[in-house]
């Protein structure tokens, strides 16, 4: 995109929190309503400031509070954390083991450095369109699994700004969420086990549950392009050699023959296929699956998630809309209808935001003697013209769906009481 | 509860009145009981299940739990001391009246530490896992139901709907049809244990769980309730503690949970040092005795064993002093230097009787603790035989002890169930000195009360079965074993 300058962010920070970050939206969403009192004011946030200094137990009285403080400590990252029992900027107040956290949302992180093992273009934060695709099959599984499966209805799914995603869990019901039942979703959801030292991570057993099923169909549908083309994962005996530890040592030798007649990693694969399948066959029935097979394509591309990010309440995460200090890069909410064009490197810089918001202040006439007032003027329309805006759209759009059932959780009680 | 001092009450139910107060041979403990006993009987009840749950915490160490010795021993268990757990026998009201109110009185003593609450919810779990385990299936559902359960069968049109994804999911069940297998619909939330390991069917947040998994997710159910209970229970704990009548028996029964400690006893110091070697062929258990010897023939012992013999020295009377004066002879002999024992090991003997540090004045190792934690390793004299040992060579040791045939059967029949070193030595001491005659009983191979010598371990389950046999035929009279000289 334009070169982003880590030095200019005090200023671009300054500018953004005053004129782009969407406040309303952002207080729409964590106010949930308003139908739990001071549940906004209960809410953890910490702040980095420049110089790394980090500052937790943040909260705020409303809107207004928010924006303030906001603008005045010019945050360089932003984390959102649990509803605490108390506000978390009194905590020290309060009697000892009596401030606790209540509610959270359930998150989910989804790094790129943790497929190092099977990407081949780059590694640790570098990422490319290449292997962005990881990312892709990553938030279709996972969707999919919290929407059908766990009957998970509000789902925001975040660009890290960097090298992954976020996804908050909002659903009222999932705030209320045991640590114990977030680790064990955060299992359900794991397939791929194993550290350095492992090389099998993934191993099938003779049932297949449907949850793997329905991966294994998603991933098929990327893995021709992703894993053949543009990871080569067959090119060269140094690659194929690593699939073929995966493998049972009996079929060695005639795979790496078939291998060597073959051009490219599609006819490799095909042949793997087939070899894969025979052996299959030959041990177990006809009835079962072809495992090998499928236990590669879930090595190379199902999601790994971090459990320590779900699985406690107090866990911090960072915020929606704050903006990456080493890439510039905002946390954008990726459009769920539209996960397979999702570029990140087409996410807005704040470098480049401010530029456009520059641009159109000059072009305009309007020269507001009273600040304030310009500033929420100009801000509602101003990220709009700005290529945030379709982000702030699915944003919104999010915020919708959550005030909908929330209308209609609200009727169902009422018409309950009416009842009686 | 109410106790109305010497007078009391006992509500007398005409026969549907009292099967419809305990419908089932088993139960939740929603609803404390309300009747008036006397303290004899509050007494008596608590201590019997004391002795029960106790037994469901040895015998799940002994046996696998859900293999068919357990599972008959436990119910003989259960039977002997005349609680409920089978449908269908004659005069259930009793059993299940004693099995309420003793679950309650229990409450009262193990709601006290996060130690005691956690081992009360553990064998509560095991008992009722058992009981659940041999259920009538046609009784299952009214027992939910009962039970406050949200779970509903789904119907067979549901069922069918849902065959393929159900069956693929739930391991407990095989074949690719479902059949007139039940299949409950539950919130997700409720199923954790079946859902996080992929083991059942999830669909739109919630499990579709057969009857088979149903018992999880119950005893999950179940612990939840339990802890929340006794959490409540602690907070009103000091009005009832308040009343005397029930304080001495609240406190003994939470003791008795680790059994007496062995930490402070009255024969202090009334042990020499020259008396150690033939107490430890006479009054030791196998373990120390064991320990003792490498003492002995290496001069040495490593911490596992220093730490398990030294605690059961200082639990039978040895004094700091004696200690210290025992172990550093011992040490010297193996040509170590008598300055590297000062400064190594005085230090850790006098920190075990909580001279240093924190000065906490630690306590013997009961059985329990030295068989469930640290196993001995290569080099290691700790431990216990009965689990740690190679068969053959636990065989081998007991014929050098000179064990005859019939007394350790016997061990179990002195009317003491034997879990900790200190009180076998005490036990020893007490028949040797002139204490309480032995019974002399049949052998009864059944018992559930763990024997050490045929206490069977996990792992080497078979091989031990044949020793226990074969030991059962070659012991002699419990006498012989105490008073030979070896």
């Amino acid at each position: 995109m334009e070169t982003f300058d880590p030095t200019e962010l005090p200023e671009l920070l300054k500018l953004y929190y005053r004129r782009l970050f969407p406040y309303s939206q952002y207080y729409r969403w964590l106010n949930y309503g308003g139908v739990i009192k001071n549940y906004f004011q209960h809410r953890e946030f910490s702040f980095t400031l420049k110089d790394d200094i980090y500052i937790r137990y943040q909260s705020f009285n409303n809107q207004s509070d928010l924006e303030k403080e906001m603008q005045k400590m010019n945050p360089y990252k932003i984390d959102i954390g649990a509803v605490y029992s108390h506000r978390p900027n009194q905590h020290n107040t309060v009697k000892l083991g009596a401030f606790q956290a209540q509610e959270k949302e359930l998150v989910f992180d989804i790094d790129m450095t943790d497929y190092d093992d099977v990407r081949r273009c780059r590694s640790s934060a570098d990422i490319c369109p290449k292997c962005w695709t990881l990312m892709t099959m990553a938030i279709r599984i996972i969707d999919r699994a919290l929407k059908e499966d766990f009957g998970f209805k509000h789902r925001l799914w975040v660009y890290s700004g960097r090298r992954g995603v976020h996804c908050w869990v909002c659903d009222e019901s999932v705030r209320k969420l045991s640590s114990a039942v977030r680790s064990g979703i955060v299992e359900y959801l794991s397939l791929v086990k194993g550290g350095q030292d492992v090389k099998k991570k993934v191993h099938l057993s003779e049932k297949i549950h449907p949850f793997i099923r329905k991966s294994i169909n998603i991933i098929k549908k990327y893995f021709e392009e992703y894993a053949l083309v543009n990871q080569d994962i067959l090119e060269n005996k140094e690659s194929w050699d690593k699939i073929l530890a995966l493998v049972p040592e009996t079929i060695h030798d005639e795979l790496q023959q078939s291998f060597q007649k073959s051009h490219n990693s599609l006819q490799r694969w095909e042949h793997l296929k087939k070899v894969a399948s025979r052996y299959q066959n030959n041990i177990k029935n006809d009835k079962y699956g072809p495992w090998l097979e499928w236990e590669i394509m879930l090595q190379y591309c199902f999601p790994r998630l971090d459990i320590n990010v779900s699985k406690g309440i107090n866990h911090l995460l960072k915020s929606p809309f704050s903006v990456h200090p080493k890439t510039g890069r905002i946390s954008v909410p990726i459009d769920l209808q539209k996960v397979d064009q999702f570029d990140p490197f087409t996410v807005p810089t704040i470098s480049f935001i401010c530029r456009e918001l520059d641009a159109i202040s000059t072009n305009e006439e309007e020269k507001e003697e009273n600040e304030a007032e310009s500033d929420v003027k100009h801000r509602t329309r101003d990220y709009k013209k700005t290529s945030l805006a379709p982000y702030v759209k699915v944003f919104e759009h999010f915020l919708e769906n959550l005030d909908k059932s929330r209308k209609g959780e609200l009727l169902k009680k009422s018409d309950l009481q009416k009842d009686f | 509860m109410e106790f109305s001092g010497r007078k009391w009450r006992k509500l007398r139910l005409a026969g549907d009145q009292r099967n419809a107060s305990y419908p089932h041979c088993l139960q939740f403990y929603l609803q404390p009981p309300s009747e008036n006993i006397s303290l004899i009987e509050f007494e008596n009840l608590a201590i019997d299940r004391v002795k029960l749950l106790k037994s469901v915490e040895n015998l799940g160490v002994s046996y696998v739990k859900g293999t068919e010795q357990y599972q008959s021993k436990l119910e003989s268990e259960l039977r002997k001391l005349k609680f409920s757990y089978r449908e269908n026998l004659e005069d259930e009201y009793e059993p299940r009246r004693r099995d309420h109110i003793s679950h309650f009185i229990l409450r009262l003593a193990y709601c006290q530490s996060e130690e005691l609450r956690r081992w009360f919810i553990q064998q509560e779990m095991d008992l009722l896992r058992f009981r659940f385990s041999i259920l009538p299936k046609d009784k299952i559902q009214d027992f939910l139901k009962d039970s406050q359960l949200q779970f509903e069968a789904i119907s067979d049109e549901e069922k069918t709907l849902r065959e393929q994804e159900i069956v693929a999911s739930s391991p407990s069940l095989s074949g690719l049809k479902l059949g007139f297998e039940s299949i409950y619909k539950i919130p997700f939330a409720d199923a954790l244990d079946l859902f996080r390991g992929r083991k059942v069917y999830l669909e739109d947040g919630f499990a579709y769980v057969p009857l088979k998994d149903i018992v999880a997710i119950i005893l999950n159910e179940f612990r939840a309730k339990l802890s929340k209970a006794l959490a409540l229970t602690a907070r009103s704990l000091p009005a009832v503690q308040s009343d005397e009548r029930l304080q001495p028996l609240l406190n003994h029964l939470s003791h008795s949970y680790t059994g007496q400690d062995y930490s402070t006893q009255g024969n202090v110091g009334k042990i020499s040092l020259d008396q150690i070697d033939l107490l430890s062929t006479k009054s030791f258990p196998p373990c120390m005795r064991q320990l003792h010897k490498a003492l002995r023939e290496n001069h040495h012992l490593r911490h596992g064993g220093r730490m398990q013999y030294g605690l059961f020295l200082k639990g039978i009377g040895l004094t700091l002093e004696q200690a210290l004066q025992f172990w550093k002879q011992e040490f010297i002999k193996g040509k170590m230097d008598p300055d590297k024992f000062d400064k190594g090991y005085s230090y850790n003997i006098r920190h075990s009787f909580g001279k240093e540090g924190k000065r906490t004045d630690y306590t013997p190792f009961s059985c329990l603790k030295i068989i469930l934690s640290n196993p001995p390793s290569q080099g290691d004299y700790h431990g216990c035989p009965f689990r740690h040992s190679d068969p053959e060579l636990l065989k081998q040791k007991l014929q050098s002890y000179k064990i005859s045939p019939g007394g350790i059967s016997q061990v179990d029949d002195c009317g003491f169930s034997l879990n900790h070193p200190n009180q076998f030595f005490c036990e020893s001491q007490r028949i040797l000195n002139g204490g309480k005659d032995i019974k002399k009983e049949p052998i009864q191979p059944e018992t559930p009360q763990p024997k050490p010598s045929v206490q069977k371990t996990k792992d080497a389950s078979s091989a031990l079965a044949s020793l226990n046999s074969s030991l059962e035929m070659d012991m002699e009279g419990l006498e012989d074993y105490f008073s030979e000289d070896s």
